[in-house]
């Protein structure tokens, strides 16, 4: 049998039987997702979209009821309006952009996330987690309608794994028993207690923070607290050393209350002492339901490598970071995005499996750096010495009056799109005078064209950036398609693209990878030049 | 206010934080006290000027 370990938000892929599992010997599939969170399911998308066949198991039947993520990036809606699903989680989503930090009863400075002007997207939207995989999923729906080959099958736990050089088998137990599949190739995106991790034998080493987090969402309809993210480093209030308050949509508020290490679960999770603090910090006299609770604890930690093989790890099972700073699913995301078009090249034999290893490369760079701003915001708001609990404070009253010492403060340094500067894909970066910003490594920023965005015309494939300057149109290197996208500064009426892609140079050439980071760019097109940019970006020399 | 810095003027602040508190490791609570106030000796020397450190005593009190 096979018991739920959570209860469900979405009841969304039933258990079916499938055909596979009376075949006389293991079916074999190019790529078998484990795990139907966030991080799988997108995984599924962008594969499935370039016609790539996927089987994805998760060992339940929908999404998981529960507080876990609410923050997403402006990175993660670039990437799903490329997946198709931006829209439906920018209009259910509470855009926000002010934060107020305080400590005890004062307010000790705001800061205003809004990036430059000329985005598609805003800097962060709030959305829960399960309406987050709900949009993922109706994508998916819509692209099986048109013939992607993705394939979900609820109720189909993994149990064992057996790797070889050019496949692996997995042993699958289902509700009619046990069958076993062979995949080409694996993408573990079960979670941070990856079962598959643990039968690999693989290590997760890093940093366990000793403190526990109760976390509230209650509904609750108020003009006192706007739209705004709040923290308190030692609340007035005193219902947890920290507490930090965040609007989702339906009404539905955020509370995260920091109660130390040694507490009794049962007895905190229950419900009139969760009201006592709640109490305490809105006031007795507002009336509100409780939505969900729990208590998590965290740890920032990862896997040596992310590739094992014909097994690649990615989301939580890869990397876990406290969730200050909003860089778990938001760093899982950009883990798929990076995968999914090295992945299809390799499977379409347009690539070296060599390739595979540049996600090792840049994700762990991406992974390293989640952890270390993650690691660094728990250490400000869960300060383990003495002096470290004085310097944070002296901080704080700084702050209140003093520019200098706001930098310093620390309640979360929110997540942005990775630069791969090192990585070894990275080709020519030639353009004399072009902004850092658009550097070779670095995820195209959005620059509004007229009517539309730049972004939403890069699509995803190879694209050739040209801003006043001639390129070819219908490119080809060794059978990969380059779209070429001509732009001028007619299109570019405010100035901003610019402002983002030229810099002081008259005219620039940009060759951006599927995943809309910059391969290389140089002042003018040439034929050899292109060529070997190209090569590089896929791992070939 | 005269001459004293009170923007921003470190770059790269949480990597500094960082070095700051990781200086303190393993310390007790009398060795880090004793490690601050050799801390602002050294700062203190390094800036000089006795208006600057004036106003900058004003500021932290
Ligand atoms: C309190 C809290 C707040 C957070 N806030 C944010 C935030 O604001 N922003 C943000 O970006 N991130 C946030 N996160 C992190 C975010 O929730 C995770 O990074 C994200 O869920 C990871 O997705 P995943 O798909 O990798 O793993 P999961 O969501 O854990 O999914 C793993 C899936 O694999 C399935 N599975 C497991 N084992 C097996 C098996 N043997 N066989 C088949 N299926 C299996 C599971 O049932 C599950 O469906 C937060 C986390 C917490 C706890």
């Amino acid at each position: 049998m096979i018991q739920d370990r959570y209860a469900l938000a979405f009841k969304l892929y039933p258990y079916r039987k499938s055909p596979d599992q009376d075949a006389g010997s293991p079916a074999r599939h190019p790529v078998v997702v484990v795990g139907c969170g966030p991080i799988g399911l997108a995984t599924a998308l962008d594969l499935g979209r370039q016609g790539i066949p996927v089987v994805l198991l998760d060992d339940h039947e929908g999404i998981g009821m529960g507080s876990r993520a609410i923050c997403f990036s402006k990175r993660t809606l670039d990437i799903a309006d490329r997946y198709g699903c931006g829209a439906p989680m920018l209009d259910k989503g509470v855009i926000w952009n002010v934060g107020k930090v305080f400590q005890d009863d004062r307010q000790v400075f705001e800061f205003n996330l809004l990036p430059e002007n000329g985005h598609a997207n805003p800097a962060f939207i709030n959305l829960q987690q399960p309406y987050f995989e709900k949009f993922i999923f109706e994508q998916i729906c819509q692209e099986q309608a048109n013939g992607a080959p993705i394939e979900i099958r609820g109720k189909n736990r993994v149990d064992a794994i057996e790797t070889f050089d050019d496949h692996t088998v997995l042993d699958i137990t289902t509700p009619d028993g046990p069958y076993q599949l062979k995949a080409d190739w694996v993408i573990a995106c079960d979670g941070a207690g990856s079962p598959l991790r643990g039968m690999m034998g693989l290590a997760f080493d890093g940093r366990v923070f000793q403190d526990s987090f109760l976390i509230a969402d209650i509904k609750m309809v108020s003009d006192s607290f706007p739209t705004e993210r709040w923290f308190w480093f030692e609340p007035y209030f005193k219902s947890g050393a920290s507490t930090l308050l965040h609007k989702q949509p339906d009404d539905v508020w955020r509370v995260d209350f920091q109660i130390g290490w040694d507490v009794d679960r049962t007895e905190e999770l229950k419900e009139e002492n969760i009201r006592r603090r709640l109490d305490a910090m809105l006031g007795n006299d507002v009336e509100y339901e409780m939505v969900w609770s729990s208590i998590y604890t965290f740890q920032c930690r990862r896997m040596q490598k992310f590739r094992h093989n014909r097994v690649i790890f990615a989301g939580d099972s890869a990397h876990q970071v406290s969730p200050f700073g909003a860089r778990g699913a938001n760093s899982g995301m950009q883990d798929v995005d990076n995968l999914g078009w090295k992945l299809g090249l390799v499977i379409n034999g347009l690539a070296p499996d060599s390739l595979l290893d540049s996600y090792d490369d840049e994700r762990i760079h991406g992974a390293d750096e989640n952890i270390l701003n993650s690691t660094r915001a728990t250490d400000f708001i869960t300060p383990k010495s003495k002096a470290s609990h004085t310097f944070r404070n002296a901080v704080l009253t700084l702050a209140e009056k003093h520019a200098f010492a706001r930098p310093l403060v620390n309640s979360g340094r929110l997540s942005v799109p990775c630069v791969y500067d090192t990585s070894p894909l990275n080709g020519p970066d030639t353009l004399p005078g072009g902004p850092s910003q658009t550097r070779a490594g670095s995820a195209c920023t959005d620059a509004p064209l007229g009517r539309d965005y730049l972004l939403r015309q890069l699509g995803d494939q190879f694209v050739l950036l040209a801003i006043n300057t001639n390129a070819p149109g219908g490119l080809e290197v060794d059978n990969i398609k380059i779209r070429t996208v001509a732009l001028s500064t007619a299109d570019d009426p405010g100035g901003a693209l610019a402002e983002r892609y030229l810099g002081t140079a008259d005219s620039a050439v940009y060759l951006i990878r599927p995943d809309q980071h910059v391969a290389a760019r140089w002042p003018s097109y040439d034929a050899a030049s292109l060529r070997t940019a190209l090569r590089k970006a896929c791992g070939k020399d | 206010m005269g001459k004293l810095n009170t923007k921003p003027n470190i770059a790269a602040p949480d990597d500094f934080y960082a070095d700051l508190i990781a200086a303190h490791d393993g310390k007790s609570d009398a060795e880090s006290e004793a490690f601050n106030a050799r801390l602002i000796l050294v700062l203190a020397n390094h800036i000089g000027d006795r208006d600057i450190l004036q106003e900058a005593l004003n500021v932290a009190r």
